[in-house]
């Protein structure tokens, strides 16, 4: 990493970012990559989260589907761990609750492949506050 | 591949499922089925929307409509219209509060508006571990904002106007102690950041440190900035071993970034943060305590004044605010004192994050805007008590805080109404309470936690918090007299009013909020001796119903006393006195036919 000289320098590797990571998570190309998010606060870890991101990460070399698998921080729903939230592109986020692994291979058959949703979805019921 | 192309969300939150909702999901699935539409539509139980005096709740995708107040008899009209025609099914729809307009479609963000994420505005959206993620999201914008563009006395105006409170509990105005810290004169200057979160049930701190720590590191280096500090210090629990670790997966990715070390973003201005590790006391979280902690002293708290800001760790003038105030400065920079100062109420600004616990349906964590009501944080947010029990008290501000009960459902939540409430706002624990707590037994359950975690430095808190813990028990044991309870309120004055620190200043606090609120409870305890939770297992009576008793035996050869007496094919009789409520016997029972009084 090279370091960041000046305000300047930080707006443009922000621009720079925003471009690559909000493609990834925001875009309604078709040919975008699905986003899966698991919750890793102590409670995810602490219900199961690294197991269900390992059978997400497996799964999708197994069956080869092109998906990004990356870890967040804690989503709030700790009545509900291990959640997870995926974004296919052009759709809104889903947050799935209570994922084990069982779970986690049939979100991939039902709601990756076949755009079928699965029992306990969380509906978010926040706002964050617009970054831009 | 089948792709279906619309979804039927029926909400199976406790509240909406005793509203039929499960009654809905069954008559869409048979219509679906009906129409031969099952490889385009599918219906499905999802959570709780946190809409529940509305229940129950329809929610359609992929156009994001909701319904509200459906009954299974709506559900052929909305296939038809909605789905089948495109058109929606206007006496149904979501009705604004505010606007009393109906509201569809993308409009429904408002809707949900309940809550608002700042402090937690990138839990559970960034990856913690990658700084890129944070930069992506304005990360460490406020901070260049605040070293080009903005003086130290311009960027302490903002928090002052800002009206941001300390998040840890006190309350006490930020900008404020920024300008304190300022004003005070020394060659070195600290920068504390106070991450011993040590309230029964609280998880917010954790929550942001795990999610988001650059938000914290960046806050402090804007503090360093303005008071005059190129050193931070963070105090953590050890206790938080993941928070630990994604701290210093950001402290190194911010230092490879310039972000902290020398010349940040070449403007000469030089921050660094370092970590120390707390034992896990709860007086630590105390300021003082806390500092002389971090000196390698016992963690005990003296006196103020002198208060940190003009002489804290190692004599010097040291700000200390909690992780919750940090997380939100950087958004409070970056949009504006007006922007944060037009969310909450008139003296409480902004946003709180609390930890929902307890007999609560949707355990976890919440941030709202200041000036929502309980009511709205438990019946909606929360979605309602679990299995349909009556609500009976919430405890907010931890061992220090108070009980807060149906009176105070609808009073707004801000610091100064929790104060009048005869409670406090706490770090943001929030442990909710049914009609099968007890309330002298919760009272007992924070004063054995203040009697482990009192430092002993002072005697009123060492001794008289045991002392009212003595008293507490004796009651839960049936043993105790109206004397008692006199005693109970005038030693909790006496501790309030002559304890060194705020840990034995408030520590009596639930005593007395719960002798004010059920006061009922404990004269039940004391003179007919019942406790009508049937929490206080020394109150129970086991007792045997002869109606119901064929005298099989199996009870008394099961009691492991020797308390049950009784012939053969006769109804037998529990011995009181020699009972050790241990329901061995209630257990065995294949009759029915003990019960407990």
């Amino acid at each position: 990493m090279e370091k960041i000289k000046s305000l300047a320098d930080l707006k443009k590797l922000q621009d720079h970012l925003r471009t690559t990571i909000g493609l990834r998570e925001t875009s309604n190309k078709p040919d975008a990559r699905i986003l899966v998010k698991v919750a890793m606060a102590t409670c995810g870890i602490a219900s199961g989260a690294k197991e269900v991101m390992e059978v997400f990460i497996e799964e999708f070399t197994k069956r080869n589907i092109d998906a990004i698998v990356t870890q967040t921080g804690c989503m709030g729903y700790c009545y509900a761990e291990p959640t997870v939230e995926i974004t296919k592109p052009g759709n809104d986020p889903i947050v799935f609750g209570y994922v084990d692994c069982k779970k986690a291979s049939k979100i991939i058959d039902k709601y990756i492949l076949n755009n079928e949703l699965v029992d306990g979805i969380i509906p978010v019921n926040y706002e964050t506050i617009d970054n831009h | 591949m089948a792709n279906i192309k619309y979804h039927i969300l029926v909400c199976g939150g406790t509240q909406c499922h005793s509203s039929l909702s499960d009654d809905i999901l069954t008559k869409f699935q048979e219509l679906i089925i009906e129409k031969g539409i099952e490889a385009d539509v599918q219906a499905i139980k999802t959570g709780c929307f946190g809409l529940c005096e509305q229940g129950p709740i329809v929610k359609m995708m992929p156009d994001n409509t909701f319904y509200t107040g459906v009954k299974p008899e709506d559900c052929s009209e909305i296939l038809e219209e909605h789905i089948v025609h495109g058109r929606r099914v206007k006496r149904l729809l979501y009705t604004s509060h505010e606007t009393e307009e109906p509201v569809g479609g993308s409009a429904h963000k408002g809707l949900l508006k309940k809550q608002i994420r700042i402090a937690l505005r990138n839990c559970g959206v960034i990856n913690p571990e990658n700084i890129d993620e944070y930069i992506a999201r304005d990360g460490y914008q406020a901070l260049g904002k605040a070293l080009t563009e903005l003086t130290p006395e311009a960027t302490i105006a903002i928090m002052k106007k800002s009206g941001l409170r300390g998040r840890g509990g006190g309350g006490f105005p930020t900008g404020l102690k920024w300008e304190i810290t300022r004003a005070a004169e020394a060659d070195q200057k600290y920068v504390v950041c106070n991450a011993d979160e040590g309230d029964p049930g609280a998880f917010m701190d954790r929550s942001v440190l795990e999610g988001d720590p650059h938000s914290v590191l960046e806050a402090m280096a804007i503090n360093g900035y303005c008071t005059g500090a190129d050193k931070g210090l963070i105090y953590i629990r050890a206790e938080y071993p993941l928070a630990v670790e994604r701290l210093k997966i950001a402290m190194k990715q911010a230092r490879q970034y310039g972000l902290l070390g020398d010349d940040i973003l070449g403007t000469g201005f030089n921050f660094d943060i370092d970590i120390r590790y707390g034992a896990g006391a709860f007086v630590c979280g105390e300021e003082t305590a806390l500092i002389h902690s971090m000196e390698g002293l016992r963690g005990e708290p003296t006196v103020k004044p002198p208060f940190p800001s003009e002489s804290g760790y190692l004599g010097k003038p040291t700000n200390v605010n909690n992780v919750e105030t940090y997380a939100n400065i950087p958004a409070i920079i970056n949009k504006g004192a007006e922007w944060f100062a037009s969310i909450g109420t008139e003296r409480s600004k902004g946003t709180k994050v609390f930890a929902l616990a307890g007999k609560i349906n949707n355990v976890g964590l919440i941030e709202v805007p200041m000036g929502i009501t309980l009511r709205e944080v438990i019946f909606e947010i929360g979605g309602g008590i679990k299995n349909d029990k009556k609500f009976k008290a919430v405890q907010t501000g931890g061992p220090s805080g108070g009980m807060l009960t149906e009176k105070d459902l609808d009073t707004p939540i801000d610091y100064d109404n929790l104060i009048a409430a005869g409670s406090m706002m706490g770090s943001g624990g929030m442990i909710v309470m049914d009609e099968d707590d007890c309330m002298v037994a919760m009272a007992k359950f924070y004063l054995e936690f203040t009697v482990e975690e009192s430092c002993g430095k002072c005697s009123p808190c060492r001794i008289g918090n045991k002392r009212l813990f003595e008293m507490l028990e004796k009651i839960t044991q049936g043993s105790g007299t109206m004397e008692d309870l006199d005693k109970l309120r005038n030693l909790s004055y006496v501790i309030k009013d002559t304890s060194l620190c705020g840990l034995g200043q408030s520590s009596p606090n639930p005593v007395l909020s719960s002798l004010n609120n059920f006061y009922d409870e404990y004269i039940e305890h004391v003179t007919v001796k019942k406790c009508r939770a049937g929490n206080c297992k020394a109150l129970m009576q086991y007792i045997i119903n002869p109606d119901n008793c064929i005298g099989c035996t199996l009870c008394a050869r099961n009691c492991p006393v020797n308390a049950i007496s009784g012939e053969r094919k006769q109804a037998h009789f529990i011995d009181q006195d020699k009972c050790i409520k241990c329901g061995a016997c209630m257990e065995k029972c294949k009759f029915n036919a003990i019960y407990i009084n």
